[in-house]
């Protein structure tokens, strides 16, 4: 039972409907051993569900889940060799920590498993603390219990939902490098679901992004931020401004856009073959705000814009800028605190970005897709 | 931060636990007192009695009753297990697989309570009746030949018999039983059962380890809660047993009615006490949880 062949896992035309609501639908997934994976999209996108069909804890309506070649569809929770850190850790109250962590191995009746759970709590530094019991330990504590107490099975798949979803933001980010150094030292493939867009990217090799059931992009984290598919992923992954455009004229490596009249450009390979209308996307932190008279505009030969700056705020690190385009729409800019001199609300500014800045998205979306659902969850968090 | 100066000591929580002191001390205390010095003096009730410290009355009711303590324990003891085993999986139910009907079912658990301890007894008779179905079908299916065997009974009826007595024991403290299991149970995480399942652990594995533990101060209340007064009944074996089967609660009854033998009484009264709180701190001792009481 410990040395099954692991491999990748593969969810084939996977459905889980109930009562007529289906929470995931048609979903094609392949995790490659070894990798950290992130579900990625808002609650209700169906990530946790997901999660709960791999562990066995649901089962999918409809397709197939697999490990390397194997079929572990309808088979239960404890027969399958894949091992969940549970949201609210899960940890059992009557049981000391070391026994908490043995359970597993003593339910597959592993004969040292004093030691080898010893050795998970050394990994995750715990090992004093291994006569106490999960109500003396502080929240942190209990989360790097609900760890060992997982990957001490060494699973082929360890499943984690919101694992960190609990802890303040300190010991958050604390975690995040500490999940990943234990992740690359154990080498198991690590399914991290959350709703925390920057925890996904800080982690995970590969990122899935979900919306309603659906998947919307897979990918890494750079691609996935650089050139989102979807107005979801490009709201719901950082910010993003889209921008009404219409293809014009597509000549060599680089397209002519009309966005209001005025004339943008984007190379070819960004847009799809035969559109024509689309959002025109660009990063906040991608656009140049140059004011009036500026002696560096560094703009060179890209795209621009002109505005009035609608609002601006310092938060150290950067100055966010809000600026009203002649048709009244409003684009966030992001402008690094790197000595480029700030700007006060009212003034007259040019925008600029290069051209292979830009992103376009089928226009049949909504805009705003995404950027809603991420507020509500960073503010819950 | 600043904190208003206490200017005199707080006397309110005393002052609370005033009206409960009283209480105990007027109806718990004195009569456990009058109880005691009850027990140690001699007389009869038309001479009056006298304190003489005659602890010679307890090794007279003791050589003379001892087996009515054992049948007691005994039949409380038994009534008390058959009570968890029907009462745990009933209970298990409602916490955590019926939803809305919880409160429905709740309120037939204790719908019984709304009729009169004794008509609910005597019911019993009428179920067990020799000309009734249930008796009729345990001796088709030859478990009166069983109960004889294990001496529950002395020949083919239910009634008068241990059997019929821990019957009734046990359908009168059942509710006593579910409810705290109930209260346990409900509050009983089920992300837990689902963590001991992604361990490897079986359905069967998961309730030994996980949930019966768990459920160890539900089912530490319910026993206590079922066993003292079970111990201590004197319906149940009156309505439905035999001279074989009377409790110590009988011996006691009657002893003060009819006997009047008001020290005998008393010494007995004293030595339930003293056998059940011995029986009880051993048991919440081995259940190891004295800390969840």
């Amino acid at each position: 039972m410990t040395e099954k062949t692991s491999g990748d896992l593969r969810l084939t035309g996977v459905t889980k409907t109930y009562d007529g609501f289906t929470a995931v639908d048609q979903l094609d997934l392949v995790i490659p051993r070894g990798s950290f994976f992130a579900l990625l999209g808002p609650s209700g996108c169906g990530k946790t569900t997901t999660l709960r069909m791999v562990a066995g804890l649901d089962q999918p309506t409809i397709g197939q889940i697999w490990i390397g070649d194997r079929d572990i569809t309808g088979t239960k929770a404890y027969q399958r060799n894949v091992n969940t850190v549970f949201q609210s850790y899960a940890l059992f109250p009557h049981l000391s920590i070391i026994d908490n962590v043995a359970f597993g191995l003593r339910r597959r009746k592993i004969s040292d498993h004093k030691a080898k759970a010893m050795e998970a709590l050394e990994l995750v530094q715990l090992a004093h603390i291994a006569k106490k019991k999960p109500g003396q330990l502080s929240g942190g504590m209990q989360q790097r219990v609900a760890l060992a107490r997982a990957i001490v099975n060494r699973p082929d798949v360890l499943l984690l939902d919101e694992p960190l979803g609990a802890l303040d933001l300190k010991l958050r980010r604390q975690m995040q490098i500490e999940l990943k150094m234990i992740q690359s030292e154990v080498g198991l493939t690590f399914v991290h679901v959350t709703h925390d867009q920057e925890e996904a990217m800080t982690m995970a090799d590969t990122i899935a992004v979900m919306n309603s059931g659906r998947l919307e992009q897979v990918g890494d984290p750079a691609t996935l931020y650089e050139h989102p598919k979807s107005t979801f992923v490009a709201n719901f992954l950082g910010q993003s401004n889209l921008l009404e455009a219409t293809v014009k004229s597509r000549a060599g490596s680089i397209a002519e856009l009309d966005v209001h009249g005025v004339n943008l450009r984007l190379p070819v390979d960004r847009l799809a073959n035969g559109t024509s209308a689309v959002w025109l996307g660009v990063r906040p932190e991608k656009l140049r705000l140059v004011a009036p008279g500026s002696t560096h505009d560094q703009t060179g030969d890209g795209n621009r814009l002109t505005g009035v700056v609608a609002d601006a705020s310092f938060t150290g690190l950067a100055t966010n800028y809000l600026v009203r385009l002649p048709w009244g729409q409003e684009l966030m800019v992001v402008q690094q605190n790197d000595g480029t001199p700030r700007v006060t609300a009212g003034t007259q500014v040019t925008l600029g970005w290069a051209p292979e800045h830009g992103f376009a998205l089928d226009a049949n979306q909504d805009a705003h897709a995404g950027a809603q659902d991420q507020a509500d969850d960073s503010g819950a968090a | 931060m600043l904190r208003p100066r206490r200017t005199r000591p707080n006397y309110t929580p005393y002052l609370l636990l005033l009206p409960g002191l009283a209480w105990l001390v007027v109806f718990f205390v004195v009569p456990t007192l009058s109880l005691a010095s009850q027990s140690l003096q001699t007389g009869n009730v038309e001479t009056g009695y006298a304190l003489t410290w005659h602890f010679q009355t307890y090794v007279d009711a003791l050589s003379q009753f001892w087996p009515h303590f054992t049948r007691s324990i005994f039949f409380a003891g038994t009534a008390t297990v058959l009570t968890l085993l029907l009462a745990y999986p009933l209970a298990y139910f409602i916490a955590q697989k019926v939803g809305r009907w919880k409160n429905f079912l709740l309120v037939l658990v204790i719908a019984p309570f709304f009729t009169s301890f004794l008509i609910r007894t005597l019911a019993w008779q009428t179920i067990l009746t020799d000309n009734g179905p249930v008796a009729g079908l345990a001796r088709s299916t030859h478990f009166t030949d069983l109960l004889q065997w294990v001496h529950l009974t002395n020949n083919d009826s239910l009634m008068n018999s241990r059997f019929a007595v821990i019957c009734g024991l046990t359908y009168n403290f059942l509710p006593f039983m579910i409810l705290p299991l109930y209260a346990n149970l409900e509050r009983l995480d089920h992300s837990l059962i689902e963590a001991a399942g992604d361990l490897y652990a079986t359905p069967i594995k998961t309730f030994w380890k996980v949930t019966w533990p768990l459920s160890l101060p539900g089912v530490v209340g319910g026993t206590l809660l079922t066993f003292i007064p079970a111990a201590g009944d004197f319906i149940n074996s009156r309505l439905l047993g035999n001279t074989q089967t009377v409790m110590i609660g009988q011996v006691i009854d009657s002893e003060f009615l009819r006997v009047q033998d008001y020290s005998t009484a008393a010494a007995l009264s004293f030595v339930l006490m003293f056998i059940i709180v011995v029986i009880v701190a051993v048991y919440v001792r081995r259940a190891g949880t004295e800390e969840l009481l």
